[in-house]
């Protein structure tokens, strides 16, 4: 009854992506390196730091970009499942009135008499199978 | 675009500083991105659409085969087959219905329905044939099963044509028109998920909310049966009789209610004060889900030959005819039923009363069908 989960995500990545991502974040990285660089040496002999802020710039875009990258494909691989919330059967006794709430079991339907009451062993009687989903914060229109 | 704003920002401020090589290669990077956007901008976005189209096909695939995966287990878990069924299973979800001519449109409602009729059939005995230990409510259950499997792998089949055609011609056109309708057909697609498994576990979905209220009207009630797949049942209420008509349950089937309840009225010599009809709706954005509404006309979808011989009945015979829907969206239509609509179901109950009390008097016999796909509800 539980849902299905994907199977391995990073078969389904695209390896000519991943190879992108990486080479980009590896050369940021870089970038990063070779701007602390400049800036040490601005300390050191008074450099120019006209390049290190270039450096820096295009290392923390080339960081966002990969992560975003990254993030958004393993975003969308995770969506990549059927979701099954589980489903309830309501058991009652129509003579004494036991209510009995339970997972739904497969052979289940409405009107279907079940196991006799526990307590006047009477017939119970399947009276509800429905799925109860907690819905998000809905958003508010002025209409 | 940002980014061509970033650069601009970048060679504005570093110009500040002098004539630098790096100052020059931002510029010549700035002018390149500038002209690629001219000539290849349309191309460029052609991609981008490509790849949402390749992204949401990935999903598509992966839920028709979970799709394929259910219904061959399923099919092995209930009929016992001696062989494998996947081959069987593969030829099934091909299948396709091929619907009547209609260039002289008289009579094209009886084609229609015995080329239904057929297909009902043939797939009845497809799926006797792969599932042999099952009974007939599984096999109601089972071909449900496999008709959400194979509208999935058309589903699929449909998107794929047009990302691989788009990529072939290299239409933006082509691809537009595939991008632009992708959520609603993803919307669609998920439902039919969720429906498979609601299925092949024989659990009620929404579409069968017209279905339940008939059951709780005529539960207890001695029921026979009146046309294909369809029961009826005699309640008396405030005077009046009312034959409550739904489909047989409790496996997965529509019956045949426009044959129900013209049987119904023939039966009554057409002495039927008035007919309720009860359905499920699709709902619009912004209505609640189980919202109940009232009208008149015949309540029910599919391919239309039911509602056409209801309407001829009632128009023989002058008889009037309301409705009541619980409204839902597709994806609550097919999934299992939600806590909402099962409690509207009770609301439509009263609505229908009302009406009955309303619109006849004592003495007086009405017809009261609930609508829709009686899975995983009994009478």
């Amino acid at each position: 009854m539980s849902g299905t989960s994907a199977s391995t995500t990073t078969s389904r990545i695209s390896s000519f992506v991943l190879l992108v991502v990486f080479i980009t974040l590896a050369l940021s990285l870089v970038a990063l390196i070779f701007a602390a660089a400049l800036v040490v040496g601005y300390f050191n002999v008074g450099n120019d730091l006209t390049g290190a802020y270039v450096l820096l710039a295009l290392g923390i875009l080339g960081i966002a970009i990969s992560t975003y990258v990254l993030v958004e494909t393993r975003r969308r691989l995770s969506k990549l499942k059927i979701a099954v919330p589980p489903v309830m059967t309501t058991v009652e006794c129509r003579k004494c009135g036991v209510k009995n709430v339970r997972e739904f079991q497969r052979g289940d339907y409405i009107f279907k008499e079940t196991d006799p009451c526990q307590k006047c062993n009477d017939k119970m009687l399947i009276t509800a199978i429905y799925r109860e989903v907690k819905e998000k914060e809905k958003e508010r229109f002025p209409f | 675009m940002n980014i061509i704003l970033a650069l601009m920002g970048a060679q504005t401020k570093l110009a500040q500083f002098g004539d630098t090589s790096i100052t020059w290669i931002l510029n010549i990077l700035f002018y390149v991105i500038f002209i690629v956007f001219i000539f290849y901008g349309q191309r460029i976005q052609m991609y981008v659409m490509l790849r949402e189209v390749e992204v949401s096909l990935y999903k598509l695939k992966f839920i028709k085969e979970e799709g394929r995966k259910i219904a061959v287990e399923t099919i092995k878990e209930i009929g016992k087959p001696q062989a494998d069924p996947t081959d069987k299973v593969d030829r099934f979800l091909e299948y396709f219905t091929i619907g009547p001519q209609n260039l002289d449109p008289a009579g094209v409602v009886w084609k229609l329905e015995h080329i239904l009729d057929v297909r009902d059939t043939r797939f009845k005995d497809e799926v006797k044939s792969m599932a042999p230990a099952s009974d007939e409510i599984q096999v109601n259950n089972l071909e449900n099963t496999l008709e959400a499997a194979s509208a999935l792998n058309f589903i699929y089949k449909i998107i794929r044509h047009y990302y691989l055609l788009g990529k072939k011609t290299l239409s933006l056109y082509v691809i537009m028109q595939i991008q632009m309708i992708l959520p609603l057909v993803m919307r669609e697609a998920e439902a039919y998920a969720s429906a498979l498994k609601a299925f092949a576990y024989g659990q009620p979905i929404g579409d069968g909310a017209g279905a339940l209220v008939a059951a709780k009207l005529m539960h207890g009630y001695e029921t026979r049966k009146v046309a294909k797949d369809c029961v009826v049942a005699t309640v008396p209420y405030e005077g009046r009789t009312a034959f409550v008509i739904k489909a047989e349950g409790p496996g997965g089937n529509v019956g045949k209610p426009g044959d129900a309840i013209k049987a119904v009225i023939e039966e009554n010599e057409g002495k039927i004060a008035t007919v309720i009809m009860i359905d499920a709706a699709l709902k619009l954005e912004g209505e609640e889900l189980g919202e109940v509404a009232e009208g008149v006309g015949a309540a029910i979808g599919g391919p239309g030959v039911d509602q056409y011989k209801i309407e001829d009945s009632l128009l023989k015979y002058h008889i009037s005819i309301n409705a009541v829907v619980i409204k839902e969206d597709i994806g609550d239509a097919v999934s299992p039923l939600r806590k909402e609509v099962f409690d509207s179901t009770d609301k439509v109950l009263e609505r229908v009363k009302q009406v009955v009390v309303e619109k006849t008097k004592e003495g007086d016999k009405v017809i009261i069908a609930g609508i829709g796909n009686t899975i995983g509800i009994g009478q």
